[in-house]
């Protein structure tokens, strides 16, 4: 459809939660705004083959992870979060308390898997219905559930269960896996 | 919020705490807002010419290359 200043108001909209899904994928604050940029060109470059009145935003975030996963493919993540980048991205940083508990629970996000982490920010986060993340991913509904059941088993198990052995085997198992399938 | 790990049937209780997390780290940067440098890009950014397609869609694609 035509490049209407509305639609460029529409696309402006999306972009806060672009930034958002782009940093919670990459863990690096200036490599995500890169990306959010080259999604937008690539969006406006490519605007007459947007449907009118379909979902802009997932159209946005579609285009965003392709290019994420085509970038990712290259560099293999060799730039790790490891000093906190990802906080330095943030305006206020949170208090003491606070800023160790979001430490780790970005570091626990970054030991999923990529298939997972995706899907669980965009259903847990951006708002998707498990129908859009789909569409989003590329992949059916009942995956991106299972995808979302797993990353939230294991972030589960990576923060608050550390000492797994505390749990019987069958319930440690069922609680890590339970979303399998 | 550790000792209850200790206890089963707590998934649930869990489970709402990682998506507080999850939400509290996607909000911050969603209430950035718009960098400066996104709202130029939009903005102004002139669409390019449709590619080589253009003689399948006759003038269509381009009627609204006066806009501004």
């Amino acid at each position: 459809m035509p490049l209407t200043d509305s639609l460029r108001d529409d696309i402006l909209a999306a972009v806060p939660s672009l930034r958002a899904f782009a940093i919670s994928l990459s863990g690096n604050g200036d490599r995500a705004d890169d990306l959010v940029q080259e999604t937008l060109l690539r969006a406006l470059a490519n605007i007459d083959s947007f449907q009118p009145g379909s979902n802009l935003p997932a159209w946005l975030f579609t285009i965003l992870r392709n290019l994420f996963r085509s970038d990712y493919r290259k560099r293999r993540r060799e730039v790790e979060d490891a000093d906190g980048s990802y906080a330095k991205t943030l305006k206020t940083q949170p208090a003491q308390g606070a800023h160790l508990e979001f430490e780790e629970f970005r570091a626990a996000l970054d030991k999923l898997p990529q298939d997972q982490r995706e899907a669980l920010i965009l259903v847990g986060a951006s708002g998707f219905s498990y129908e859009d993340a789909a569409a989003i991913c590329g992949c059916a509904v009942g995956t991106i559930k299972s995808r979302v059941n797993r990353a939230r088993s294991k972030l589960s198990a990576l923060l608050y269960v550390d000492g797994a052995e505390d749990f019987g085997p069958d319930e440690t198992v069922r609680a890590v896996i339970g979303g399998s399938g | 919020m550790r000792e209850a790990k200790k206890q089963g049937g707590l998934n649930a209780e869990i489970q709402s705490r990682i998506g507080h997390q999850l939400r509290a780290m996607y909000d911050d940067i969603v209430r950035q807002g718009v960098p400066e440098r996104f709202v130029e890009l939009v903005r102004k950014l002139d669409v390019p010419p449709p590619g080589p397609h253009v003689e399948d869609t006759g003038g269509e694609t381009i009627k609204n290359n006066g806009r501004d």
